[in-house]
C-alpha cells in the first residue's frame, strides 16, 4: 500500500506555502503530519486536502540552545498549534521578540504566513520546511 | 512463566566526558555484576545491551558483540537495543522475558553511553534525533524544548501559574541534588538551592539549567537468573515481578493527551497488573526525571499523585524518603546523571541496592520491599516500567 501523501510531497507543498493534510473518508478526521492511516479510526481511505493554516497556540518555548549547526538561529520560538481542522502541528512564531514570549501566547489565534526551510545537514537526508505562524490581530 | 531474579548488579560512576571506551565502561560494570552473582563470564548465555549513540560518540557500532567478547563471553548471542533514553530498560525487559520463558537461565543485561563525550552541540543534535526528524526537527526542536513546551502546557492545562510551577519544579531538582550528594556514583554531587535553580541559565523557556539533567558517560549491568538458579547464587534475590512497555508517535501526534504521555499509562498498567500491586504498594521509585517537569508528569501517570498535584506533593515532602513514595533517592537523572543507553539499567541497579538495604544511610529507604523503575525514551516514543520485590 502506498502513502497517499509522502514527506516529499508534503515538504514541496509547504515550500510553496501550502499546508497539506489527509482527510479520512470514513470518519472525517484530518491527519497531519501525514500517516498511512487515519489517526482516529486507522482507515487508509483518506484524501489529500489543503489546510487553512489557521489555529490556536497550545504551547510554546523560546529555545536558547541550538543543535549543532543551527547555533546562529537562536533564540527562536517553537509552537505547537492546534489547527482549525483539528490536528496539531509544530512550527515557529514570527513577528515577536523571542525574549518577550510569555504564557499569554497560549490560546492566541495564529495564521500560517510563510515557511522556512532547514537546509539539511549530514544526518538529515535533505532539507525540511516548517510553517511560520504569526499572531492574528 | 518462571520467576526471574536480579542476582548481581554493577555500575560505573556516571560522569562528564572521560576517556574509557564504551566497551571498557560496560566491561567494568559487567565484571562487577558477574562477580557479585558468584558467576564466571562463561556462565552467561546471552547479552542484552542498550546503547543509543555509540555510532556518533566514538564511531562504534556493534558494541554489544565486542563487549561480549572483551569480557570473556565470546560467542554468545548479543543484542543491541535502541529506544532513545529507555534503551537499557528495553534490554532488561527482553532479558527478563527470555529467562521467564525458560529459553535461558542466566543472562547479562545493561547499557552504556558516552553522551558527555560528544559535547553539548553534538549531543543536542543527536538527542533531537528522537523527535520526528522530518516534521519536527526543521522547527529547531531540541530535547529540552520538548519538555519546555510540556511545562507551559502543564501550567495552562492545570491552571497553575507559571511562577508557582517553576518553584515546584525547582524543589524537584533540589531534592534530587540532595540525594545525589550522598551517591558516590553520581555525576553532579553538589548542594543546589531553589534560588540557584531559579537563577541558572535559561535553556529553553521555562526550563533553566538546573531543571535539566546533564549529558553523562557511564554504564550499568545486571545479571538475571531463573528462580531455581538464583536461589543457588544468592541469599538476596530481587525478583522482577512486573514489566510493561509501550510506544507512542511523534509529539504533535499525541496532541490533546499532552502533557500526559499515554505510552507511560499503558506501560505502567501492564507492570502493575502483572505484579498484582497498586501505586500505594511502591516504597521506592526511580523515575525518568530528564527535566524537573518530567518528574511531575511521570509521578502523576504512575498513579502516585493526582493530575496537576505532583508539584504540591513534592513541596510537602510526599515524594521524599519518609513520604508517600520515595522518588529518586539515587539523585535521579538530574544528579546521578543520564548516560542515556545505560540509564534504565542504572535505575534497576539502584532499586536492587535499595531493596537489599545496601545504599548510603543518608539515602536508604528503610525497609523498602517493593520498588519500581520508569524509563522514558524520546518524547513518549518508548516507555518501560518494571516492578521489583525483595525475595527474602
Amino acid at each position: 500500500m502506498e502513502y497517499k501523501l509522502t514527506f516529499k510531497d508534503y515538504n514541496e507543498a509547504l515550500k510553496q506555502n501550502k499546508l497539506l493534510g489527509l482527510k479520512c473518508n470514513d470518519c472525517g478526521t484530518v491527519t497531519v503530519p501525514p500517516k498511512m492511516v487515519c489517526r482516529k479510526c486507522s482507515s487508509p481511505n483518506m484524501e489529500v486536502i489543503e489546510l487553512k493554516g489557521t489555529g490556536k497556540i497550545q504551547t510554546f518555548t523560546t529555545c536558547n540552545v541550538a543543535p549543532e549547526g543551527r547555533e546562529s538561529e537562536v533564540p527562536y520560538v517553537i509552537l505547537l498549534v492546534e489547527l482549525d481542522e483539528g490536528p496539531w502541528v509544530m512550527g515557529n512564531l514570527t513577528g515577536i521578540d523571542p525574549a518577550a514570549a510569555s504564557m499569554e501566547l497560549i490560546g492566541k489565534k495564529v495564521k500560517m504566513t510563510g515557511n522556512a526551510v532547514f537546509p539539511g545537514d549530514k544526518y538529515s537526508a535533505g532539507d525540511g520546511a516548517r510553517p511560520l505562524f504569526s499572531l492574528v490581530a | 512463566m518462571r520467576k526471574v531474579a536480579v542476582v548481581g548488579v554493577g555500575e560505573t560512576k556516571f560522569s562528564g566526558a572521560q576517556e574509557k571506551t564504551s566497551v571498557e565502561l560496560f566491561g567494568e560494570a559487567a565484571a562487577e555484576a558477574i562477580a557479585e552473582s558468584n558467576l564466571k563470564p562463561k556462565d552467561i548465555q546471552a547479552l542484552f545491551l542498550g546503547n543509543v549513540l555509540g555510532d556518533f560518540s566514538e564511531g562504534q557500532g556493534s558494541v554489544q558483540a565486542f563487549a561480549a567478547e572483551s569480557i570473556g563471553c565470546a560467542g554468545i548471542p548479543a543484542n543491541r537495543y535502541e529506544g532513545a533514553c529507555a534503551s537499557a530498560s528495553m534490554a532488561v525487559r527482553d532479558a527478563f522475558m527470555w529467562v521467564a520463558s525458560g529459553f535461558y537461565d542466566i543472562v547479562l543485561a545493561g547499557g552504556v553511553e558516552r553522551a558527555a563525550t560528544m559535547g553539548t552541540a553534538l549531543a543536542t543534535r543527536t538527542f533531537s534525533m528522537f523527535s520526528d526528524s522530518r516534521y519536527e526537527f526543521p522547527s529547531g526542536i531540541t530535547f529540552p524544548a520538548v519538555f519546555a513546551m510540556l511545562a507551559h502546557l502543564y501550567s495552562a492545562k492545570y491552571g497553575i501559574p507559571l511562577e508557582k510551577l517553576k518553584e515546584q519544579m525547582a524543589v524537584v531538582s533540589v531534592q534530587s541534588y540532595k540525594y545525589g550528594m550522598f551517591n558516590p556514583k553520581a555525576h553532579l554531587r553538589k548542594e543546589v538551592t531553589v534560588e540557584a535553580v531559579l537563577n541558572s541559565f535559561m535553556v529553553s523557556t521555562p526550563l533553566q539549567l538546573h531543571d535539566c539533567c546533564p549529558f553523562s558517560d557511564g554504564a550499568a549491568a545486571l545479571v538475571l537468573a531463573s528462580e531455581e538458579v538464583a536461589k543457588k547464587l544468592t541469599s538476596k534475590p530481587v525478583y522482577i515481578i512486573g514489566v510493561g512497555q509501550a510506544s507512542g508517535g511523534p509529539l504533535v501526534s499525541q496532541q490533546e493527551y499532552l502533557p500526559r504521555l499515554r505510552a507511560r499509562e499503558i506501560s505502567s498498567k501492564q507492570a502493575y497488573d502483572m505484579a498484582g500491586v497498586t501505586p500505594q504498594d511502591i516504597d521506592v521509585c526511580e523515575l525518568h526525571d530528564c527535566f524537573s517537569i518530567a518528574s511531575l508528569i511521570a509521578a502523576e501517570s504512575l498513579g502516585f499523585f493526582e493530575f496537576g498535584k505532583a508539584g504540591e506533593a513534592w513541596m510537602k515532602g510526599e515524594a521524599d524518603i519518609g513520604g508517600k513514595v520515595a522518588i529518586n533517592p539515587s539523585g535521579g537523572l538530574k544528579s546521578k546523571g543520564h548516560p542515556i543507553g545505560a540509564t534504565g539499567a542504572g535505575q534497576v541497579y539502584e532499586i536492587t541496592k535499595q531493596l537489599r538495604g545496601e545504599v548510603e544511610p543518608e539515602r536508604q529507604v528503610e525497609g523498602a520491599k517493593i520498588g519500581m523503575t520508569d524509563t522514558l525514551g524520546g518524547d513518549g516514543s518508548t516507555l518501560v516500567n518494571m516492578i521489583l520485590e525483595r525475595g527474602w
